[in-house]
């Protein structure tokens, strides 16, 4: 799957997803839950906002010497026998992992989950290479055999689908014949994919941190897929993006610890696996050969401006998980595999405004996103940023927003025009009022009360108002 | 000596990083700053070894995982028992010294081979065949290395006949855990790590931090306990050790 989802423009994938109900529910309730569990994990700390100063120091430090520890990670690397492939676009690191698929005459992939591998649509290079590839974490797994089904949230992929669903699914793809109890769906894949890994040529995996001092790189699950991913294939081959790196274990430490709180509100998650180079002399399991692929793929466009702090990103979702305009819209709709406030900043950096322009309006400013940030980026200030350079430098601000300021200009330019719309206002709307609320508005009005209602306007004007009040006779 | 890895397209990646931040390119030089905020150290602060057991107890129920404190007498019986409880073998281990100083050689090579339980010490040089034991053992046992009381986890260390698949493939999993070992929380553990690393150790290939049995909530948030690794765990610790 490539970054981008589909051929819908986003008003089109918006009303689609408005009228998802079993997703918006599900949205909802996944939101509710770790929202909760993320604070009680940040309460039983006690010094969260230290924690997160800790973190943004930590990630500020790494990208301004960026090439210093990338020059460590990858000496260390090659010390341990590993091989490390610096890949300037997409392009680039799928030739070289086709490359390696093709020299290991690999048949059959097992990957674990990974937001880079996505990004750059690797899986669809290796399956034109003649390679069966085969998504390991739950989620991810369910997804793929759904014909390729997109991922709605960057933790928790199949959050959109709901387990009769899912049940469909694997009696369609699978010849499932058990019910649509989690346990036995999940037991099931289980059963599938152990054959999977025990017969893989190659583990193909992402990169939580990268440790610059040891040419380790750490995997987070809570599944343990990204182990047997690791640990059966002879080759395995790890595929980061440049920033997802730390000076040490020390600092690999404390991102771990804000992962997974923000993330799921675990201390831990049931397995963090830190993996240096091949398998060492005298090991039975383990790759005999490791790939290290560390892909730019417009990430180094970011470095030195405005945009920066957005990679000091975790991946951990906490954004999206108390992002109002996420809750309603859901994960399709932002057409991204990077969705929520998250992908709304990132998306249009590395896809471009073209496809992404509308992104950083689908935001209320709540700040919410900022304030759950474990690695304090200042989310709807880039939002906001992104408007800026939208409409002062790219021009491409939304057409329904042109026409508004274009109108509201007129109007509000001369004391005429807007003596006589403020005073017009309240009959104009009448036939569209019920209650002192709009439900079914007009023009400019429509998109919004299509999903909620609007406010009617005063029948008395506070111009009116105020000179009443003034002459004594006001309310 | 290993045999060094390659490196493709370092130097003009590098440089674009470099070009973008505005400034040379740093190939030396850079030091950690002293963090200013430092609260990872403050957790469990002056506890004592009983207050770190106490704590990694408070943990296990929240990981769905049972801790069962014994003594080094009394440990084999309990090993015993709780490999029992879950169904007995086929039962995979590392192959330790550790097995031999707590007394459970005996065990292994005998007791339980009578009973029938089937047995496998990793031997590295049956190669793929560990892999095929572990895949269909019942019960995969370690001893947990450095032992986290904050998260609840155990902290491997592959190399040297301790094989990673020791702990995943089987159906269950059991640490045996000194009581010596438990720390704080991982941060007392990475800084163990580094401090190795700075004297010129290397690294194991594969260290790994595990905190109860394999889980995931990817079917609408529903926690299922055990999906690609182990579906139960257990700790044993040895209070006198």
């Amino acid at each position: 799957m490539p970054m981008k989802i589909g051929n819908a423009n986003f008003r089109e994938r918006v009303e689609t997803n408005l009228h998802n109900t079993f997703m918006r529910g599900a949205v909802a309730g996944a939101q509710e839950r770790l929202h909760t569990r993320r604070l009680e994990a940040a309460e039983e700390l006690g010094n969260w906002e230290e924690w997160r100063a800790l973190g943004e120091e930590i990630r500020q430090h790494t990208l301004e010497n960026l090439d210093y520890y990338l020059m460590q990670l990858s000496e260390n690397v090659a010390k341990r026998g590993g091989h490390v492939f610096f890949a300037q676009t997409a392009e680039e690191a799928n030739n070289y992992i086709r490359d390696v698929v093709i020299r290991k005459k690999a048949k059959k992939i097992v990957k674990s989950k990974s937001m880079v591998t996505e990004e750059i649509n690797l899986n669809a290079v290796l399956e034109a290479a003649g390679c069966e590839v085969i998504e390991t974490d739950l989620g991810e797994y369910i997804l793929q055999i759904d014909d390729h089904d997109p991922p709605s949230h960057i933790v928790a992929p199949a959050l959109h689908k709901n387990k009769e669903q899912i049940r469909d699914v694997f009696r369609e793809k699978l010849g499932y014949k058990q019910t649509e109890k989690p346990e036995e769906l999940a037991l099931h894949a289980r059963k599938t994919l152990r054959r999977e890994y025990l017969t893989a040529d190659i583990g193909i995996t992402g990169c939580n941190f990268a440790i610059a001092e040891s040419g380790s790189i750490t995997l987070v699950t809570n599944e343990g897929n990204a182990d047997l991913v690791t640990a059966l294939p002879k080759t395995q081959i790890t595929v980061m993006g440049m920033e997802r790196i730390v000076p040490t274990f020390e600092e690999m430490e404390v991102l771990v610890s804000l992962l997974t709180r923000s993330a799921v509100g675990q201390k831990l998650t049931s397995y963090i696996t830190v993996l240096t180079g091949p398998r060492d002399e005298g090991d039975v399991d383990g790759p005999e050969e490791f790939h290290l692929v560390i892909v730019d793929n417009g990430r180094s466009n970011i470095l030195g401006t405005e945009f920066q702090p957005i990679l000091q990103c975790i991946r951990c979702a906490a954004c999206v998980n108390v992002c109002p305009v996420y809750r309603h819209i859901g994960g399709h709709s932002y057409g991204s595999i990077y969705s929520g406030p998250i992908g709304a900043v990132l998306s249009p950096l590395l896809g471009g405004y073209d496809d992404y322009k509308e992104l950083p309006y689908a935001s209320s400013l709540c700040a919410a996103c900022t304030e759950a940030c474990p690695v304090k980026i200042p989310l709807h200030e880039l939002l906001l940023k992104h408007r800026q350079v939208i409409v002062e430098r790219e021009g491409k601000a939304p057409i329904s927003e042109k026409l508004a300021m274009k109108a509201f200009g007129l109007g509000a330019a001369s004391s005429f025009f807007y003596k006589l719309g403020s005073k017009v206002a309240p009959s104009a709307l009448t036939p569209f009022t019920n209650d002192d609320r709009i439900s079914k508005g007009p023009g400019p009005l429509k998109a919004w009360t299509e999903i909620r209602e609007f406010p009617a306007p005063n029948k008395e004007r506070f111009r009116d108002w105020f000179r009443e009040h003034q002459k004594g006779g006001g309310k | 000596m290993m045999q060094t890895g390659t490196i493709h397209n370092r130097d003009k990646f590098l440089q674009t990083i470099a070009n973008r931040l505005g400034r040379k390119q740093r190939t030396a030089g850079v030091s950690r700053p002293n963090w200013r905020h430092q609260p990872q150290w403050t957790v469990f602060q002056g506890y004592s070894q009983d207050e770190l057991l106490e704590a990694l107890k408070a943990q296990c129920p929240r990981i769905h995982t049972e801790c069962v404190e014994t003594t080094s007498v009394k440990l084999k019986e309990t090993l015993k028992e709780v490999v029992t409880m879950h169904g007995g073998g086929p039962v995979v281990t590392w192959d330790d010294p550790r097995f031999d100083e707590y007394g459970l050689t005996h065990l292994l090579r005998d007791e339980w081979p009578k009973e029938h339980i089937d047995v496998h010490v990793w031997d590295a040089s049956a190669g793929r065949k560990n892999i095929d034991f572990a895949e269909k053992a019942n019960v995969g046992i370690t001893f947990s290395d450095i032992t986290l009381a904050e998260s609840g986890t155990v902290v491997l260390f592959s190399g040297n006949g301790k094989g990673r698949t020791v702990s995943f493939l089987p159906k269950t999993y059991i640490a045996i855990v000194a009581k010596s070992t438990i720390v704080p929380r991982m941060t007392q553990a990475a800084a163990y790590i580094h401090e190795q690393i700075e004297k010129g150790n290397l690294v194991p290939s594969c260290v790994n931090f595990i905190t109860g049995p394999s889980n995931s909530a990817d079917i609408e948030m529903n926690l299922v306990v055990g999906v690609h690794g182990p579906m139960k765990a257990t700790y044993i610790v040895v209070v006198d050790r």
